[in-house]
């Protein structure tokens, strides 16, 4: 019903347009009109994707409760209490309190900011990263020799393994962490960035430009890179996702963020030793990790089938 | 065929070779000096120029890499700083449960995914198929370890049915080696039953949509036999994928599992090396596990070949 509506809108709005010739104000009217329309149909289509809103409302509620931390928390993620220790639910601990007597609550929510940003730091950083390895290596043959081998060399290697090495040898640290993770998740995406590359070079438009005198650079950014952005960030959702579950199980072996700070893998961690005891530590923010994986994975879906309608299963 | 198999398997060195090189610069990736970090803040300047000279790291890098990768052709991974033992007896004395719950893993997993995902691909849109989509996210969505730590909650805590940690080896009883390694595997191979649910069941539809079975259809073959005679076979090659990715996922994934589970495995191994500095430990595991990855894609690609005849050629 609503789509018939809008195609006789459009419709209308076009011999209307025919009538007046291109002026002015209506054709700028009808510009917008029509921009609104298409706006209308994209968030028609995203949302007759039931996982894709349910993922993005779970994401965003996440990120919401990350943010306001402190507003709706007022413990003090860090504050020791040691006469409360292991209290189980109540209403001055929703999530009971930790073996230091510290509120789990708050714990898993200024947690959450840890892994967020973590997670969204990887994701953001090897799509950079991999789009221009990708790039490079799909203009230059010796760059791409070099490239791909040590990706191949990358990827033979688990990336659960590498990660772990490469924390291993550079030390627990925030910062560490994220390097880890961008290291093990680029060649991936190299390799996606650098498939796309390979098919957009041989097209008319780009052969066009080469004729026309572009610089490289030119053609690589400017006229190559928008076209291989979107299954990249496709990608960069996935990996947000897998950046995620990779911190919280760095962090539960010890080798993640370093020990008092909140990171869900840490409160894992702590929660483990006293599992016969205090459940809750480990049951929320283990339920916090999944859910917001879940929905990362369930938006990433959803942004691909509707960037790609073709490659919907 | 044979040419097909050398092939593949000459195709695999310089693979290996970078890959050893990629994992020999982890080391030497350590900010400062390796052998400072690895005795500690109280190392005194003899200790550290001694281990220096022990390891050989007062040497140029290519130099090093080739005494580290000829030593490793003879068996020999170096000695471990944490305590006197070569890392090659530390290793071989970690090998078992690992391995014991990773075939477990693939086991568990290859049973629930395989009949799942057919069935699923054969009813498409019956409950067993949305039941298989959900389960499908769940396992991509549910690490390893958070698995684990339900199921402790579960089936150790409020059930008080299986052990929540320890190993108790094969020697001592089949049955109590099957219990404490039974949470561990489900743990580990849930991950790799989702996937693989999710691509036998893709695959299968692809295959059921193809004109050669709408013909077996027409002649009156047997649903069932159309699914397992018919369309398994070509969807064979990609369960062999599944399998030996899955096979590598459990080996690796096994290094956070079984520090939960407190199974004194390879994983266990890596991952108390952290806290010692034992570079050369997780540098050889590594290195094991990777050369060990290479190899099951060589054998995949392999049966590629004898499952379809036409990758033979190509």
């Amino acid at each position: 019903m609503s789509i018939l509506h809008a195609n006789e809108m459009t419709v209308s709005a076009a011999n209307a347009n025919a009538t007046e010739t291109l002026t002015g104000a209506g054709f700028e009217e009808l510009k917008a009109r029509l921009a609104k329309e298409q706006r209308a149909i994209r968030i028609r289509r995203f949302t007759s994707n039931k996982g894709a809103v349910f993922g993005l409302v779970v994401v965003l509620m996440v990120l919401l409760l990350a943010i306001l931390a402190p507003v709706i928390c007022h413990y003090d993620p860090l504050a020791l209490d040691t006469v409360n220790r292991l209290k189980p639910m109540s209403l001055a601990h929703p999530f009971g309190t930790d073996t230091m007597g510290r509120d789990v609550f708050a714990r898993v929510l200024y947690g959450a900011r840890i892994s967020l940003f973590v997670g969204f730091t990887v994701g953001i950083l090897s799509g950079v990263l991999g789009m221009v390895v990708g790039l490079y290596a799909s203009t230059n043959k010796l760059a791409d020799n070099i490239l791909m081998r040590i990706c191949d060399g990358l990827k033979a290697i688990p990336s659960t393994l590498l990660a772990i090495t490469l924390m291993a040898v550079l030390g627990a640290d925030i910062r560490n962490v994220i390097m880890a993770l961008t290291i093990v998740s680029v060649p991936s995406m190299a390799r996606l960035a650098r498939g796309r590359a390979l098919v957009i070079r041989e097209q008319t438009y780009i052969e066009a430009m080469r004729c026309l005198g572009a610089s490289k650079l030119r053609i690589m950014w400017k006229h190559m890179a928008p076209n291989i952005i979107s299954p990249i960030i496709v990608q960069v959702t996935f990996v947000f996702a897998s950046a995620i579950i990779s911190e919280a199980a760095l962090s539960f072996l010890g080798a993640g963020v370093p020990a008092p700070a909140p990171s869900w893998g840490n409160i894992l961690n702590e929660g483990k030793s006293v599992i016969y005891q205090a459940w809750w530590i480990v049951c929320f923010p283990g339920a916090f990790t999944a859910l917001t994986v879940l929905g990362l994975n369930l938006l990433g879906d959803g942004i691909r089938d509707f960037i790609d309608p073709t490659s919907e299963g | 065929m044979k040419r097909f198999i050398l092939k593949r398997i000459l195709s695999m060195i310089p693979v290996l070779f970078i890959v050893s090189v990629v994992i020999f610069s982890l080391v030497h990736l350590v900010p400062g000096d390796p052998a400072a970090a690895m005795l500690g803040d109280m190392a005194t300047a003899e200790d550290i120029a001694a281990l220096h000279a022990r390891l050989g790291l007062d040497r140029p890098l290519v130099q090093q890499y080739f005494v580290w990768i000829s030593n490793i052709f003879h068996g020999d991974f170096g000695d471990s700083v944490a305590n006197h033992q070569t890392v090659a007896s530390m290793i071989l004395s970690h090998l078992e449960p690992t391995i014991h719950l990773t075939i477990l893993a693939l086991i568990i997993a290859v049973l629930i995914a395989i009949p799942l995902g057919m069935i699923a691909a054969t009813r498409k849109g019956s409950v067993v198929d949305h039941s298989v989509t959900v389960l499908s996210l769940l396992g991509i969505s549910l690490p390893s370890f958070l698995l684990g730590l339900f199921l402790i909650l579960v089936f150790a805590v409020r059930f008080k049915l299986l052990p929540s940690s320890g190993y108790v080896p094969m020697r001592q009883g089949f049955w109590m080696h099957l219990k404490s390694i039974l949470l561990p595997a489900i743990a580990l191979g849930f991950m790799n039953a989702a996937f693989m649910m999710r691509m036998t069941r893709a695959s299968l539809l692809e295959v059921l949509g193809s004109d050669y079975i709408r013909m077996a259809k027409a002649k009156g073959v047997r649903e069932m036999a159309i699914v397992t005679v018919h369309a398994f076979k070509n969807t064979l090659v990609t369960i062999i994928t599944v399998i030996g990715q899955s096979l590598v996922q459990s080996l690796s994934g096994a290094a956070v599992v079984e520090s939960l589970f407190a199974i004194p495995g390879l994983g266990q191994l890596m991952v108390n090396s952290i806290g010692r500095r034992d570079y050369y430990v997780i540098q050889s595991i590594v290195l094991l596990i990777a050369v060990f990855n290479v190899i099951v894609n060589m054998f995949v690609d392999i049966l590629y070949g004898v499952v379809d005849p036409r990758v033979r050629v190509s």
